[in-house]
């Protein structure tokens, strides 16, 4: 399979623009743009440094420190990691249902980690693009910039991540590294005392995240246009969904969707994934190109994560979130919610619902309950599926009579959204850099359409003089000829 | 609030990538000694709420593994910078007292940065032998920053 601008008829006579790595993009990742001498864009393409030897770094160990262990895959969200890891080891040790305290205090990390993550997403990584423009001056395109104008926003979103945080801390244990969720339950239940913490401000938070919801609006109101189209296209969808068609970041079926909302299937047990999903491969990224069997690999690819949760759930299940997204869907007459930057509106959205479903959970009294474990008949395979931060995310194990994980696979969310990706800077190319000079603002165009799916490459490597962006045009026979560099090394 | 240690180290690095393993490791050992006028966190990385933590601290010094880093190591002031151009889903230390200062209209705390040199930074290796022994050059300095009481403050001595 090959889509358009994916590759060039001719690309050792064109000139190379590398993109790497990407800013505000958790990990390693490389955009490679063709241009040929007139500049037009005849290849884009975005490159991704999986995690490699992921698998391995699993296989061997005992089952039980899996759910710890994964969470050293990801700096960004490795509470994802954790509960993925321990749903699909509740059905190792047996546990079909768990207590009431130990889903309800897994739900609420979970909510706390979509918290802290899209608001860090929002305030941190995307606001300085939306609020400034997206080819404005680079030294201000930074929350610092946000801050020194817009000082009650920063402030808003260093202490709605601060409050996601705290919400970890009291349910997993610990700050980092937590091991709140196991096999089979949890290993702790809220006291009284950490309820009332949590509880003294979560009406603040829900008043924040609304606001942020209606921030975004504003944002499309003033750019309709651009926000309309900027690196907008159509796609199939992948979700969870709870039973009655509810919006269920937790635990549901599979639910996958074509371009015009109609079913390709529905409430399908993840157990079986496989069946449904399959993996192309391609010679230029170490990234796996996922697809729906039914529709084959050239036209099955899909997109998951916030703007198809929204999209595609019936509702939402807290009041104020769902009246947001009807809304949402009708803003436009409906085309927000089919555009790109619609994704930063949908993670709005659900960030509002994160907040509010703390809320009503922090008043019920299961959290406060003792009876944290189930366990049942031994099996060897589990698969767990969460719908992370950034969408749906899978944890398989087969685990050998050692108690040992024998096998492993894991499909991360932006994994799912590599075609999509791929798609949306393809759009980005022709529309705004096609046959112009390029510009470090016409280049962070195609940032700007990666950003919007939050992808988290997950190298969990940040030491010091790893994260400069050099950008080098580089013709046919590797001379540079032109350079932009930002910070340095 | 509750009355803070006055000095903070906060380190960061994943422990099962390699040499990142650096900042944590320096993070356990530390705690291990109980000064009670140390607090120390580790985390992945450093983020904007870091900057909450640094509220009512004299003495702030952030500890990370660096590539291209002067061997064993680099011990150097930090200041509020509003530059990000390095950006990622992680801060600089610099960036952290930005934010800091920005959030909160204080003035950042006395700010330096111990930065070891590291090697490799894969999934899964441990601690290279080169690093193993940056990480002991840079131990007994940092023993020494977190002891050192009065004089001018300043932990380079």
């Amino acid at each position: 399979m090959t889509m358009p601008l994916e590759t060039a008829a001719n690309p050792t006579r064109l000139k190379r623009v590398v993109i790497e790595p990407l800013s505000r993009v958790e990990g390693h990742g490389k955009i490679t743009l063709l241009m040929d001498e007139d500049d037009h864009v005849q290849q884009a393409r975005l490159h991704i440094v999986e995690f490699r030897g992921f698998e391995k770094f699993i296989q061997g160990r005992p089952y039980w420190e899996v759910p710890v262990m994964v969470q050293r895959l990801c700096g960004i969200c490795p509470v994802s990691h954790h509960l993925a890891a321990s749903k699909a080891l509740d059905q190792v040790v047996g546990a079909k249902e768990l207590t009431p305290t130990a889903e309800k205090i897994r739900r609420l990390m979970h909510y706390g980690q979509i918290l802290q993550s899209h608001a860090l997403h929002f305030f941190y990584l995307s606001s300085p693009d939306l609020l400034f423009g997206f080819d404005s001056d680079v030294a201000r395109r930074n929350i610092v910039g946000v801050a020194a104008e817009y000082p009650d926003i920063a402030r808003q979103g260093v202490l709605l991540r601060k409050y996601g945080q705290e919400v970890i801390r009291h349910t997993a244990g610990k700050r980092i590294h937590g091991t709140g969720s196991v096999p089979g339950g949890v290993n702790k239940s809220l006291t009284p005392a950490e309820r009332d913490e949590l509880l003294r401000e979560i009406y603040q938070i829900v008043a924040w995240s609304r606001d942020a919801v209606r921030l975004v609006r504003r944002l499309f109101e003033q750019s309709l246009e651009t926000y309309r189209s900027f690196a907008t296209f159509r796609a199939h969808t992948l979700s969870l969904i709870r039973a009655d068609g509810a919006m269920d970041l937790y635990h549901g079926g599979l639910r996958a969707r074509d371009a015009n909302g109609g079913t390709i299937f529905d409430h399908v047990d993840y157990g079986h994934y496989w069946e449904q999903i399959s993996e192309d491969v391609k010679a230029w990224s170490y990234m796996k190109f996922p697809f729906f069997k039914t529709l084959g690999v050239e036209n099955g690819w899909y997109r998951v994560g916030p703007l198809t949760r929204v999209t595609r759930c019936d509702f939402i299940p807290t009041p104020l979130a769902d009246r947001e997204r009807r809304e949402f869907l009708a803003f436009d007459d409906g085309r927000a919610a089919q555009a790109t930057l619609g994704f930063h509106w949908a993670r709005m959205i659900e960030m509002l619902h994160a907040a509010e479903s703390i809320k009503d959970l922090l008043h019920d009294d299961d959290l406060l309950g003792n009876d944290l474990m189930v366990t049942g008949e031994r099996q060897s395979r589990g698969v767990g599926v969460i719908e992370a931060p950034r969408g749906t995310l899978i944890h398989h194990y087969r685990v050998d009579e050692n108690d040992q994980v024998a096998r492993a696979n894991l499909i991360v969310s932006t994994t799912h959204n590599n075609q999509a990706m791929n798609t949306a800077i393809r759009e980005v190319a022709r529309k705004y850099l096609d046959g112009r000079k390029l510009t470090e603002g016409l280049l962070n165009h195609i940032e700007v359409a990666v950003r919007a799916f939050d992808p988290c490459l997950s190298c969990a490597t940040h030491a010091m003089g790893k994260m400069p962006l050099a950008v080098q045009l580089v013709d046919a026979e590797g001379t540079v000829v032109d350079s932009l560099v930002r910070g340095s090394a | 609030m509750t009355r803070r240690p006055p000095v903070l180290v906060l380190a960061v690095g994943n422990p099962s990538r390699g040499d990142d393993a650096i900042g944590p490791i320096l993070a356990q050992r530390l705690e291990a000694l109980g000064l009670s006028h140390i607090e120390v966190i580790t985390d992945f990385q450093l983020q904007v709420e870091h900057a909450l933590d640094l509220e009512g601290r004299q003495r702030v010094i952030f500890i990370d593994a660096g590539t291209g880093t002067p061997s064993p190591f680099e011990l150097r002031r930090v200041q509020a910078m509003a530059d990000f151009l390095h950006t990622s889903h992680a801060l600089l230390p610099e960036a952290v007292l930005a934010t800091y200062e920005r959030v909160t209209g204080g003035v950042s705390p006395e700010t330096w940065l111990l930065c070891v040199r590291g090697e490799t930074f894969e999934l899964g290796e441990a601690l290279s032998p080169a690093a193993r022994a940056h990480l002991e050059a840079a131990w007994e300095r940092l023993v020494e920053l977190c002891r050192k009481q009065g004089g001018c403050g300043c932990p380079v001595g």
